[in-house]
């Protein structure tokens, strides 16, 4: 279904509307406060694009030094052309660890290379262990927000599915009290699954070092208990150096979830014998990036840190929802993401879902300019796939109409007849649906101005 | 001064009040307006739609019809945006220096006090382009604070998006009829009779939701209340 289609349904849904605006809301204040006490906070943003680009522009040469990195420090590394690979990487691993079920932090490279359904495939149990990436899990539910999957979910219809999931009586909708119902259920596996799978916030090319923010601790859980840890990472995650993560951690958190800084920083470098994972992989992810980077406009849209502070701040996203956007990445970030990282002719309607408001391009704390990108991905939409015959027409016709005054000042008397119409013909039928249609007044300003 | 009116083709055929109170401010203070009668549209429909080619051509022209000029006026934040933004990139000659009314007022005339009276409740809504595109901060804002009699009530939330984004409004009709009716809330909320903005495209959209409503609120462009003198 495309955006407008999915949009119409999603926006009926008044419980979802409340959730979100009442979230959205929320964590939009906590980052305008947190951000507001960082004097250097612009100049840090600039900061954050130079280090993402430093790396993006020569990026298979920091590649290869991560790869150097993490191989002299005990780790192994793979690379992985498309999602199929990258599937096929972690069911091998799995299996060589003797396992058939791993435990997840949460990710979003392996939503979108749709891990756990390929795994499952292969007689693999995948366990989320991230708290709202398992209220999705249990509710058969997608994701609809990057940082908070289930932002769509209040705390009752959470009480209600842990009363039906996990087998659960009596609970209260306490965040405290649902939490501590997630942690019996969670805390067995943690100890038994002998394979943990991980994303990356970042990669130290320098140094080899791995870089994992959390809320929850649940994720340091599948970083240091089990015996073999896999991690699953876009190659656009590679930063320079060591020092780089003061940039991106003071940047993040305070975009993010609106806080100084996360609960749990986890930072690993290949393997430490007696401690922790003995075996640590790390498959270095294309699946589109590599393309990505190939154009010049769209190319910023890799420096992304997935912070969501975008979406919190998209009117659209508020209102429509993430799953409005039928893809892992949602809000105006995915609006530029998906169309680049799949196919442009299977999110044609995506560059659309935006009315250029510049909300998100303001809270970026790596300044990718997304209505600049929204823009010219439209732009590669009607020249690569086509616009819809009628509206290329209209588009001509207008562009005709511009290009000279004489025709421009007949067409205003045509809009002052049709002005007197009750409504608005063909597509622009959808404007006085809520809104009464303009009128165009008996003189044009050039009348006027004639007339003087 | 001697400043060039870029009127823009919407204001000159569905709003033409706005273009003729942006002459009459700016005489008021002294200043002679030239309008050039060749201008049409800027090609902001045309490029933010996805046809950058069919754009191009009304962007030279429209670099053609200004270039002459020290100053270029225009009473519309959203057009000033995309000239200054998009032509660089579709042009690639010398851009026209473009201002928008506000910012022409406050940060190049140096004036806060146009001399107007309006006696009216009115609240401002700050539009995206003004806002963000061109970051006018408080420059509107400024102006309407020293119209006399003016009963000025801020409106909540009101950097949100109303909800118009040009062709959006009729290729995500449902989701802008969403932001609309969030943005018509907070007008009605503040009890004004009049929403201002320095956009009449968003106004077109506000003001379209408000008659429908039959909310008894009118919509009037910022510089028909720097015009008025009573």
């Amino acid at each position: 279904m495309s955006f407008p289609d999915a949009a119409r349904v999603e926006l009926d849904k008044a419980q979802q509307r409340r959730n979100l605006r009442k979230a959205t809301t929320t964590i939009r204040a906590k980052r305008a406060a947190v951000v507001a006490e960082v004097p250097d906070w612009e100049p840090l943003r600039d900061e954050g694009a130079r280090v993402k680009d430093e790396a993006l522009h020569d990026l298979a040469t920091h590649l290869e030094r991560l790869e150097v990195a993490v191989t002299a420090a005990g780790g192994t590394v793979h690379w992985a052309r498309d999602a199929a690979e990258a599937n096929a990487l972690v069911a091998r691993l799995t299996r060589a660890a003797g396992s058939d079920e791993i435990i997840k932090v949460k990710s979003m490279a392996t939503d979108e290379i749709g891990l756990n359904a390929a795994l499952a495939a292969e007689g693999i149990t995948a366990h989320e262990t991230d708290l709202a990436e398992l209220i999705v899990a249990l509710a058969g539910d997608r994701p609809s927000h990057i940082l908070v999957p289930a932002i769509h979910r209040n705390r009752a219809e959470i009480r209600d599915l842990f009363e039906a999931e996990l087998g659960e009586t009596g609970l209260s909708t306490d965040p405290a009290a649902l939490t501590a119902a997630a942690r019996r259920h969670l805390r067995e596996r943690f100890l038994r699954v002998k394979v943990g799978v991980s994303g990356a916030n970042f990669a130290v090319a320098e140094t080899g070092t791995v870089c994992v923010v959390e809320s929850e601790g649940n994720g340091r859980m599948c970083t240091t208990l089990p015996d073999t840890l896999i991690t699953v990472m876009g190659i656009e995650k590679v930063i320079p150096r060591h020092a780089d993560l003061a940039t991106m951690l003071t940047l993040l958190p305070r975009s993010s979830t609106g806080e100084r800084m996360n609960p749990y920083t986890s930072l690993w470098t290949g393997v430490t014998p007696g401690d922790g994972p003995r075996d640590f992989h790390l498959i270095l992810l294309d699946n589109g990036r590599t393309a990505t980077l190939a154009d010049p406009v769209g190319r910023d849209a890799l420096r992304c840190i997935r912070c969501s502070a975008c979406l919190n701040s998209c009117p659209v996203y508020e209102r429509a929802g993430g799953h409005a956007y039928g893809n892992t990445y949602p809000g105006p970030i995915g609006a530029i993401l998906a169309p680049q990282l799949a196919e442009l002719r299977d999110h044609t309607a995506l560059p659309w879902a935006s009315s250029l408001c510049g909300a998100c391009y303001e809270v970026c704390p790596v300044k990718i300019d997304i209505p600049t990108i929204l823009v010219h991905l439209r732009s590669r939409v009607v020249r690569e796939q086509g616009a819809p015959p009628s509206e290329r027409l209209a588009m001509e016709a207008m562009a005709r109409v511009f290009a000279s005054r004489r025709r421009y000042e007949a067409a205003q008397r045509g809009a002052r007849l049709a002005g007197l119409a009750a409504h608005l013909p063909g597509p622009l039928r959808t404007w006085s649906g809520v809104r009464e249609p303009p009128q165009a007044p008996r003189r044009t300003f050039r009348d006027w101005w004639r007339s003087r | 001064m001697r400043i060039a009116l870029f009127v823009t083709c919407l204001n000159d055929t569905f709003a033409p009040s706005a273009g003729r109170a942006t002459v009459e401010v700016l005489e008021r203070l002294g200043h002679e307006v030239v309008f050039p009668e060749e201008q049409t549209c800027c090609g902001q429909m045309h490029a933010n739609t996805g046809y950058a080619d069919l754009a191009a051509p009304l962007a030279r022209r429209f670099a053609r019809v200004f270039g002459g000029f020290d100053a270029v006026v225009s009473p519309s934040a959203s057009c000033v945006a995309m000239v200054r933004g998009q032509y660089p990139g579709l042009v690639g000659e010398t851009v026209p220096n473009v201002y928008e009314l506000s910012e022409l007022l406050v940060d190049v005339l140096g004036v806060e006090d146009v001399g107007a009276t309006f006696a009216h409740r009115v609240t401002y809504h700050p539009t995206c382009h003004g806002l963000r595109g061109l970051g006018l901060g408080d420059a509107p804002l400024r102006l309407l604070r020293n119209v006399r009699e003016i009963e000025l009530v801020e409106l909540p939330e009101a950097e949100t998006c109303c909800g118009f984004g040009g062709t959006f409004a009729v290729k995500n009709a449902d989701t802008s009829a969403a932001m609309l009716t969030d943005k018509l809330r907070c007008v009605l909320d503040t009890g004004a009779d009049v929403c201002t903005a320095g956009d009449s495209s968003c106004l077109l959209h506000i003001g379209g939701g408000l008659r429908r409503q039959r909310a008894g609120v009118r919509t009037l462009h910022l510089a028909e209340i720097l015009a008025s003198t009573g």
